[in-house]
């Protein structure tokens, strides 16, 4: 990357007794991207952020902000702010007190920090609930405030520790969308933590995908979806029926192994398209979606794939114990290293 | 519908109707009647016998005793309590009482904030418990005893006497300071375990939210911790402002020649067999704690008890 990046990581270690939770961590995060880390809990993905935000210290490595090593700083010392999962609102100080907070203990004087706190709250559609009490809001309105408070106070880097976990499916949808407007118009860097790959696939210029302690892969939405390097990310950001080297070899007459998306599956009735691979199975289960139909298929040679077929009219419907027929283009069968 | 499944005969038989079953079901039906019987035996206790005894008390406070026989006498008069405000000595028993209970206050809450702070958010789990454990356990040793262990603690060329000699200080001897040491050492775990338990409940993300947000340890404290617990450390104050108004053992015992309302109290009905006038005295504290309540109260940091 040509430009200093906003926050850059080099060799992050984190063992909590003879546990390691994040192992080596190496990253780059450009200034305002909206970056996600992505991974199942235990993964290491909030480690990193609670060490990027300063709230523990790395046992070995580093975190860079904007090219100035922080690694020894406080939390109240770096120029992040964070959103936690469990908003951590002040109890006993009514909404616009929470927001002005960070102003408040920079010393700025009242009535310019209400004003500002105003503007806050209007940023996240919550004008006027100033005097309210946090406790009196919804989950969705306290996550708007919660977000609100750590953009007051201008950080450069925003953390947020997976901020819609809490919230119904509906209202999490709208805010996805409040905070990618959010990101764009205020450009700076967001660092989203989130268990949830539809979420990560939907708001990010770039995905970190965690397991284990480190990052498995790195890139776009579409990279990583498109061509998931490991059996692990294949199955954790979206589903693909995956092959070992062995599998690939018998079942595909294929090369190495290789993953494919059920939605790259055809079940195909007659002929097979030329240049497709195919196999032949027989119907296990059949699971409607509404739009589409999960199709589960056991494959000669003992591989259980999944197939997604669209629901059109000119389909006809698979059942359980049909024989069929399954063609896959080869460019979407993506090699796993 | 599986009819055959919850067809009668195939259901579990219920137990016969006994009388107890019968009991049961009345009471069920019947909340009132439930929680007149839930009550009935502690309301009974506070009204009867805890209430009324403290009232029978302070009614004595307007007798008085027969200088001649020791008996008391039941002529309505406010002498007792006339001499009680009056008097120059009463008055400065109970400021120096007063002083004390507020010293010991102050010292204790001292004291517990960084223990309670330690043990709720710094100590591991098992470290926790042996702290919770290391703080209950002198509650086991008899009050008795623990004032005097404390009686040799103070004591010319005790403990205290030795280690402040190396800093070319003595004991404070038996005496007023000797006394609000002892008792800041009897009430500590009274004032450490509520503000324990007020601390535990502090969730640790809004102590990270605060210093994320820019505010140092200190404001941390100030603008979030101090505020949360506050009821806690209302709590624990209670209890040490209101033992060491009553107390009366741990100044006779390491007291030396002070003085204060409990023991007052205690030398008017022995020694000075006037029974009217202790009751008379045992106002003051009472009259004290509710001043004291009322201030808290006016704080609003009972509401969130």
């Amino acid at each position: 990357m040509a430009s200093t990046p906003a926050i850059r990581l080099r060799g992050l270690t984190k063992k909590f007794g003879p546990v390691t939770a994040v192992d080596g961590v190496d990253l780059d995060i450009a200034a305002g991207e909206f970056f996600s880390m992505l991974g199942p809990s235990g993964s290491g993905k909030t480690t990193v952020l609670r060490m990027i935000a300063g709230f523990e210290a790395p046992t070995s490595g580093h975190v860079e902000l904007f090219g100035k090593d922080v690694t020894g700083d406080a939390p109240f010392d770096r120029d992040v702010n964070t959103v936690f999962q469990d908003y951590a609102l002040f109890p006993h100080m009514s909404v616009i007190d929470n927001v002005a907070y960070g102003l408040r203990v920079r010393g700025v004087n009242a009535k310019d920090r209400l004003a500002q706190a105003e503007d806050a709250l209007a940023l996240v559609r919550l004008e006027g609930y100033g005097e309210r009490n946090p406790s009196q809001l919804s989950g969705g309105q306290r996550q708007r405030v919660a977000l609100a408070r750590a953009l007051v106070v201008e950080p450069k880097v925003l953390l947020l520790d997976e901020p819609l976990g809490a919230l119904d499916l509906k209202l999490r949808e709208q805010m996805q969308v409040e905070l990618k407007d959010i990101q764009r118009r205020l450009g700076i860097t967001f660092i989203f933590v989130t268990h949830d790959q539809e979420e990560a696939l939907t708001l990010s210029d770039r995905i970190a995908v965690f397991n284990e302690g480190g990052i498995v892969q790195l890139g776009t939405a579409e990279e990583i979806y498109r061509n998931p390097q490991t059996p692990f990310v294949a199955n954790f950001v979206g589903t693909s029926a995956v092959f070992t080297a062995d599998e690939a070899k018998s079942i595909l007459g294929s090369k190495g192994a290789c993953s494919v998306r059920p939605e790259h599956i055809d079940i195909v009735r007659g002929k097979a398209p030329a240049g497709t691979i195919t196999a032949k199975g027989i119907v296990f289960d059949t699971i409607f979606l509404g739009a589409s139909t999960r199709v589960i298929v056991d494959l000669d040679g003992d591989k259980r794939v999944a197939v997604l077929e669209q629901n059109d009219l000119s389909r006809t419907p698979s059942h359980r114990g049909d024989t069929v027929t399954v063609a896959i283009h080869p460019q979407f069968l993506s090699p796993l290293s | 519908m599986a009819t055959s499944v919850t067809s009668p005969d195939r259901v579990a038989e219920l137990p016969t109707q006994s009388a107890a079953r019968r009991g049961s079901a009345f009471l069920y039906r019947h909340a009132k009647v439930r929680l007149a019987l839930l009550l009935s035996a502690p309301l009974f206790w506070l009204g009867f016998v805890y209430i009324a005894a403290l009232v029978a008390l302070l009614i004595t406070a307007f007798w008085s005793v027969d200088s001649f026989t020791g008996d008391i006498v039941i002529d309505w008069s406010f002498n007792n309590v006339a001499t009680i405000l009056t008097q120059s000595v009463y008055q400065a028993v109970t400021l120096r009482t007063l002083g004390i209970a507020l010293v010991v206050t102050a010292i204790d809450i001292l004291l517990a904030l960084p223990i309670a702070f330690v043990m709720a958010k710094v100590a591991s789990r098992s470290a926790q418990r042996a702290l919770v454990i290391a703080i209950l356990m002198p509650l086991w040793a008899s009050y008795l005893v623990k004032a005097y262990a404390w009686r040799n603690v103070l004591a010319e060329g005790g403990i205290l006497d030795w280690t402040l000699g190396f800093v070319g200080l003595n004991s404070p001897g038996y005496g007023l300071e000797g006394t609000v040491l002892t008792l800041a050492y009897l009430w500590l775990p009274f004032v450490i375990l509520p503000i324990y338990t007020a601390m535990e409940r502090v969730p640790d993300s809004l102590i990270d939210a605060s210093s994320d947000l820019g505010a140092r340890t200190w404001t941390s404290f100030r603008t979030v911790i101090l505020p949360l617990i506050a009821p806690g450390i209302i709590a624990g104050s209670i209890f040490s402002f209101s033992l060491t108004l009553g107390d009366y053992i741990a100044v006779k015992i390491v007291g030396g020649a002070t003085q204060t309302l409990g023991s007052l109290v205690y030398t008017n009905v022995g020694t000075a067999n006037n029974l009217p006038l202790a009751a008379a005295i045992a106002f003051i504290p009472i009259a004290i704690i509710f001043i004291y309540l009322a201030a808290v109260r006016r704080t609003g940091a009972l509401n969130n008890l």
